[in-house]
């Protein structure tokens, strides 16, 4: 089997669905000759040509709505916003009005798009590229939130969205583009939306992630093992679906849990998960939740980052104090 | 010795003159020959004059509580109908605003369905497989891309389809017409960009709008030929849409066309015009209304008579009652209503909160 980083498990899963498929169009800025700032459509447009290898002019807005056309004319797109900070650009054609059309017309009209887009921080850009704003799209009826952590997740999800008859938002671990290799399959699978991924089972404590915060979460856990510490890494894949079931017994068996995010704390995700918890899970608690997440504060400059996002010392911090509770 | 500025674009203080065919008199202009057939402009007709006792009815519902806001067409039938009938509907497509009425039933959409919308049914949106137009649209200007990007993506797939967007003045404001605009221009779409220019966003004039003097300008500024006609001229409004759609079906691109005319209603019932309007350019406007233009026209080139008028004002108001009746017999909203159609596969939590919601507790 060959290993891939999570850029080139998204440029395969592309190129295979364009080849399965000919009503798949690839959309957006710099994705054709360039094959995109992160190459993840690389030899798309030599090979499937400019009628479904299109450069966008540069307007995030323009991006979606046209791709919301585009689907509703009966093609596929699958349309890339160069950073996730640019999908506000295009909040209202996406969270409202792709999100709402099978709604809003009883199922006549269906936007079976996927908006495709590097997400999260860690790689020094510039200011206003790396917010994570997952919890606003969250938060759209309609529209599905998907956060592969992984390239063999990358691939089968990114199959998983472009098939979808509702729209995605598949948010790409940019910190992971090039350094995370596995073994990934090669030819076609899915991997479903709305099951949680168990990336390791302890006892003693659930530590909740989803996209680069896995990692993160696993590492912790690498450096709490040490303390003699035996964490469950969940990896929730898809915020929207969410596996409300998974969650709930991956905290039921250790009784103890901690959510790792890269948003701020306030309103992020992280509160309906913890939120769930608590509704679904409560007597199966031995000590209160906590979050790791970023502070209330705008995205700094780069040479501030480390001090903005979780990292390894306040993720086995704050499980050491739930373990002490 | 000051540099000189070069290759600079004039800025007129006034837009081009409209294009217009039929003169208030109800005569054709010198030198102009309808774009359509008398039958066709009795079928025209038909549809403005249903479409203004539509207006009647819906206004007086919403006065006694049974119908929701409700945003007439008067003063702008001529604008709406005689540019959709420059489509076919057996292949071209309509992407609405909300003023649009006659639009909506020349492509073949129920009356009821209207009323649905009206009255806040789900049903008011579920367009029939048959008819190729999208939902009323209520956040302006959203449609305008979503026309570009449709238009683009059913020439991709080969099909001899054009796509006419209406929105209006306001509209011209919002980032997502200029999306369109460019879009569409870049992609040799296949749409009519239809701005309808009614005088006011509500209570905001023209003039507030924009600087520019003439809205159609806008144009060539993405690629593409900007026209103004008069909007209260059918059949000015049906020649130029013609041309636009001619256009558009041999590959040439997309079209601007500002449709002057004048909103002689509220933007809707909740408005109050007496608060914003000038009362002299309503009575200008006033004194062009669009449906007895061509009934005078009717009266010089097809024998009509004051009867013929008052027949259809029969029929359309027998029509209006057709449809409300059996748009009211389908019954209100259910409950389940709000858990359908969200997704093709609901999410599990979803399922479980419509358990909880629809089982009592």
């Amino acid at each position: 089997m060959p290993t891939m980083s999570v850029i080139e498990a998204i440029r395969d899963a592309l190129q295979l669905e364009m080849a399965r498929d000919e009503r798949v169009v690839v959309l957006g800025q710099d994705v054709g000759a360039l094959g995109g700032v992160f190459r993840a459509s690389q030899g798309l447009f030599e090979r499937f040509g400019e009628r479904r290898v299109v450069d966008m002019p540069l307007s995030e807005g323009m991006i979606v709505s046209s791709a919301l056309g585009l689907a509703l004319s009966g093609l596929v797109p699958v349309a890339e916003v160069q950073f996730m900070g640019f999908t506000r650009q295009a909040f209202h054609q996406l969270t409202v009005q792709a999100a709402r059309y099978r709604f809003r017309s009883r199922g006549r009209f269906t936007a079976s798009l996927t908006i495709r887009s590097p997400f999260g921080g860690g790689a020094r850009m510039p200011d206003l590229h790396a917010d994570a704003i997952e919890a606003q799209h969250a938060n759209a009826p309609g529209l599905k939130v998907v956060m592969p952590a992984c390239p063999y997740d990358a691939k089968g999800m990114l199959l998983s969205a472009i098939r979808d008859p509702d729209p995605v938002l598949f948010c790409e671990p940019l910190r992971g583009y090039r350094g995370w290799r596995e073994e990934v399959p090669e030819g076609d699978y899915t991997v479903p939306f709305g099951q949680a991924r168990t990336v390791r089972e302890g006892s003693d404590i659930t530590l909740v992630a989803w996209s680069a915060a896995v990692h993160l979460a696993e590492r912790a856990a690498d450096r709490l093992a040490e303390e003699g510490v035996r964490c469950t890494v969940l990896d929730l894949r898809t915020l929207v679906p969410l596996d409300v079931e998974g969650l709930v017994r991956a905290v039921s068996a250790t009784g103890r849990c901690l959510v790792v995010h890269e948003a701020p704390l306030t309103a992020g995700f992280g509160a309906e998960v913890v939120a769930t918890i608590q509704e679904e899970a409560f007597y199966s608690l031995d000590a209160p939740i906590a979050r790791v997440a970023a502070p209330d504060t705008p995205y700094p400059p780069g040479t501030l980052e480390d001090t903005f996002l979780p990292n390894e010392e306040r993720v086995c911090r704050a499980a050491r104090s739930i373990l002490a509770a | 010795m000051t540099s000189e500025v070069s290759a600079q674009f004039p800025v007129g203080a006034e837009g081009p003159n409209p294009v217009r065919v039929l003169a208030p008199d109800g005569a054709l202009v010198e030198g102009a020959a309808p774009s359509m057939e008398t039958s066709e402009i009795e079928e025209a007709m038909r549809l403005m004059v249903l479409s203004r006792a539509v207006d009647e009815r819906a206004v007086g519902l919403q006065r006694q509580g049974r119908l929701g806001a409700y945003s007439p067409v008067i003063g702008q039938e001529a604008s709406v109908t005689g540019s959709a009938m420059a489509l076919d509907p057996a292949r071209d497509w309509v992407v609405p605003q909300y003023r649009e009425l006659p639009a909506y039933l020349h492509q073949g959409l129920p009356l009821e369905r209207l009323f649905l919308q009206w009255t806040g049914h789900v049903e008011g949106g579920h367009i029939p497989d048959s008819v190729r137009m999208l939902p009323i649209q209520i956040s302006i200007a959203a449609q305008i891309p979503q026309a570009a990007g449709l238009a683009w993506g059913l020439r991709l797939q080969g099909l001899d389809a054009v796509v006419v967007v209406y929105f209006g003045e306001g509209a011209s404001s919002e980032g997502d017409f200029h999306e369109g605009m460019g879009i569409a221009g870049v992609t040799r779409a296949p749409v009519i960009f239809f701005l309808q220019n009614n005088q006011y966003a509500i209570s905001t004039p023209r003039h507030s709008q924009s600087a520019a003097p003439s809205l159609a300008a806008r144009g060539p500024g993405y690629g593409m030929p900007g026209h103004v006609v008069d909007g209260n001229d059918l059949l000015a409004v049906n020649a130029v849409t013609q041309a636009a759609v001619a256009r558009a079906r041999a590959g040439e691109g997309p079209t601007l066309i500002e449709s002057q005319t004048y909103r002689m209603g509220p933007h809707n019932t909740s408005d109050n015009p007496a608060r914003y309007e000038d009362p002299e350019l309503r009575a200008r406007w006033a004194a062009l209304d669009p449906i007895d233009r061509v009934e005078r026209y009717l009266v010089r080139v097809a024998g009509w008579d004051q009867s013929r008028r008052s027949e259809l004002e029969g029929w359309a108001r027998e029509e209006v009652e057709r449809a409300h009746r059996v748009a009211m017999e389908l019954g209100g909203n259910r409950p389940e209503y709000l858990f359908e159609h969200v997704y093709a596969d609901p999410p599990e939590r979803l399922l479980r909160e419509r358990g909880r919601r629809l089982g009592g507790d």
